[in-house]
């Protein structure tokens, strides 16, 4: 496999939200490639629309959510112009997900063999004697203790640990291509995370998969993805590799964000918060959505969206600042040390 | 430090019954907090912190004695608040205010923010009646709202400006102490920088002390002036920030420190990985209550309890609590257990 080849092709997407308060546009015409075998992070606050992006990928999206349009390519095939059936034959077979919290993804009513063994007689056949063979490799796999036991345990029985293996038991049971992975971390220990993140790592590498991983966490973007694409009221404003994301970040947001963390291996005197906080959908800006609390937006910010557009290097920003058009202080373009976060 | 000490703790002990059985009869303990002791002194902030199930908000709860300590001392400015009557000790909450993690948990939904402030300065009868709109403005104008967001209920703000209304509540009644409970963790990155610099700024203008819960160590790194670290009811490691973060003592704060994903790709990684979960504070382990992770761990540690001490070669005020920091120090006391396999579970790890 080449490693430009992309497994995942993602163009323009577009979901929404028709609530009585009228249309929510939670992705806005999302762009990205997950190339074959590698790690893509989607990192957001919360409302950015990176848990929906993913939920649209594997079509998850329930009323009054709707998909509206763009493409979602996955091996060169348009996953939006498959029906429900056809792509039931795909979920859990060669794109699985994992989700935040294991607890409620769970069914608390079913022992974890049945739950792992579901996954092979709906994609193989298999019946409940190969089922278990195989379910029981799967948790020996995902490290879990005495899998033979565990097999007839529930998930309440399980810490939380222990149930997010079990999850990744799941989702991996058939060897999927791609695996989502929804905050998979979030809800456990930092020692826990540290744990189920080298797992996921090692799985990817014994199997190939390619992995989406979707975080809020600057942290477990750097430590585990490729490529990182940075989303900001349901819009891609940043993509890029992950060393020249961190090294020489460039949207403005990107590097707000950065600049607000706490960091836990080195003194900071003062963090640069974003000033402002997050329109709301129903006051959303024309222009860019992260003008107004951009310290560099000028007229042109607040009137007229930018597109996302390649620098070079294969990556891609979403700004003014980058564009020849750019009529504000042209001090602020990126090479400036100012704006990178180092030192 | 010369400043003087505001809070004092001497073995504080929550415990949290398990009744059962036809009679309702107490069977067991949830042992939440095990006899800890620590100080905190006037205008400084002390962080504690550990992973879920470490005891660090029941000692938060224990201290404003929201629960009632099963056992021990909790000094404020001299008075034993372990002595003082209900109505004493609302009197006592005047100086010691704490901020929750979930600000819509923590403030009345049919409250609109004027009523919810002046009801905190109501009871605890601070300001005159004539001048609490005056202070409610200016409250509000202090923690970055507006002054038209008094007439708002809690719904119609955002999470962030729901935290700025729990810190504007907590300095209503002007306190001493805070405790910060998780106070930014539900906030995101670029909201909680903003809450977080307001701390530091109200705490340098009044002199305001913190006692400062919380799970993520940036956070901690980044307000603290010293650092508790908390394993199973238990505190394991003490010291101020440089020391906590740069030369830790304790298997388990270096374990912790190691598992934090860092925001830099070209970090050099040397994780300890610790095997399975932590165990359940009903039955803690024997000896020190680590030892069924510890890479370190020995017969000597399941069978004697390790005290807080120091060691010759660390800075001033930091303890940890292991029977071998020094021979880890230098060398002389190897692992006895695999770090870096996250599959080599130990057969069994207990659930919590």
């Amino acid at each position: 496999m080449s490693t430009n080849e992309s497994i995942l092709e993602v163009t323009d997407l577009r979901t929404s939200f028709f609530t009585e308060g009228g249309e929510v546009k939670a992705v806005d015409g999302v762009t990205f490639d997950v190339p074959a075998g590698k790690t893509l992070g989607i990192v957001g606050e919360s409302g950015s629309g990176k848990s929906i992006t993913a939920m649209s990928i594997l079509q998850l999206i329930s009323h009054p959510g709707k998909i509206k349009g763009g493409e979602i390519k996955f091996r060169g095939k348009n996953l939006l112009d498959l029906s429900e059936k056809e792509m039931r034959k795909i979920r859990g077979n060669q794109i699985s997900m994992i989700f935040q919290e294991p607890m409620t993804s769970l069914n608390p009513t079913y022992t974890v063999g049945q739950q792992i063994r579901e996954s092979y007689k709906i994609h193989q056949g298999l019946g409940k004697k190969e089922g278990s063979k195989r379910a029981i490799e799967m948790l020996k796999l995902v490290g879990i203790p005495s899998p033979e036991k565990r097999l007839d345990q529930y998930p309440f029985e399980l810490s939380g640990g222990m149930r997010q293996r079990v999850m990744i038991a799941m989702a991996l049971a058939c060897k999927p291509d791609l695996l989502i992975a929804d905050e998979p971390t979030t809800a456990l220990d930092v020692t826990i995370q540290a744990q189920i993140l080298e797992l996921i790592k090692e799985l990817q590498d014994e199997l190939g998969m390619s992995v989406v991983m979707i975080t809020h966490d600057l942290g477990v973007v750097a430590e585990t993805c490729d490529y990182v694409a940075v989303m900001y009221c349901g819009k891609v404003v940043e993509y890029a590799d992950v060393r020249t994301l961190f090294k020489n970040p460039r949207h403005p947001y990107t590097v707000g964000l950065l600049k607000s963390l706490p960091r836990s291996d080195r003194d900071q005197e003062e963090l640069t918060p974003i000033k402002g906080t997050v329109p709301s959908p129903d006051e959303m800006p024309v222009g860019c959505r992260f003008a107004p609390r951009c310290p560099f937006a000028t007229n042109l910010c607040h009137e007229k969206l930018p597109s996302l557009d390649d620098v070079g290097d294969g990556e891609q920003i979403r700004c003014w600042i980058y564009t020849d058009e750019w009529n504000g202080d042209p001090g602020v373009k990126v090479y400036e040390p100012e704006r990178t976060t180092e030192g | 430090m010369s400043q003087k000490e505001l809070l004092k703790v001497k073995n504080l002990k929550q415990y949290f019954p398990i009744k059962g059985g036809i009679f309702g009869r107490t069977v067991n303990n949830v042992k939440a907090v095990d006899d800890i002791s620590f100080t905190v002194h006037e205008g400084e902030t002390v962080s504690v912190v550990g992973e879920s199930g470490c005891g660090k908000s029941t000692t938060g709860r224990a201290i404003l004695r929201l629960d009632n300590p099963t056992d021990g001392t909790v000094e404020f400015d001299g008075v034993n608040l372990l002595d003082l009557n209900k109505k004493e000790m609302r009197k006592m909450r005047k100086d010691m205010q704490i901020i929750f993690q979930d600000p819509y948990a923590s403030l009345n939904p049919r409250q609109t923010v004027r009523e919810t402030l002046r009801e905190a300065m109501a009871i605890q009868n601070v300001v005159p009646k004539e001048k609490r709109a005056d202070r409610i403005a200016e409250l509000l104008e202090t923690v970055g709202l507006q002054p038209y967001h008094a007439d708002r209920y809690p719904h119609e703000f955002s999470g962030g400006q729901r935290q700025r209304i729990g810190i504007a509540r907590a300095l209503s009644v002007d306190p001493k102490l805070i405790v910060c409970d998780e106070a930014v963790s539900a906030l995101d990155v670029s909201i909680q920088a903003q809450v977080l610099n307001l701390l530091k700024k109200f705490q340098k203008e009044m002199n305001l002390t913190y006692l400062f819960i919380s799970h993520d160590l940036g956070v901690v790194r980044h307000i603290s002036d010293r650092v508790i670290v908390m394993y199973l009811g238990k505190i394991v490691e003490v010291g101020d920030k440089k020391s906590i973060f740069e030369n830790p003592q304790h298997p388990y704060t270096k374990a912790l420190l190691s598992a934090i994903p860092v925001p830099d790709p070209d970090h050099n990684k040397d994780r300890i990985f610790l095997q399975g979960d932590v165990p359940s504070p009903i039955d803690p382990p024997t000896g020190c209550r680590f030892h069924t992770r510890c890479p370190f761990a020995t017969e000597r540690c399941k069978e004697e309890t390790p005290e807080l001490r120091s060691a010759g070669y660390m800075a001033e005020g930091h303890q940890g609590a292991c029977h071998y920091m020094e021979l880890i120090e230098s060398g002389e006391h190897q692992p006895t257990r695999e770090t870096s396999n996250v599959r080599m579970l130990d057969e069994e790890p207990e659930k919590v």
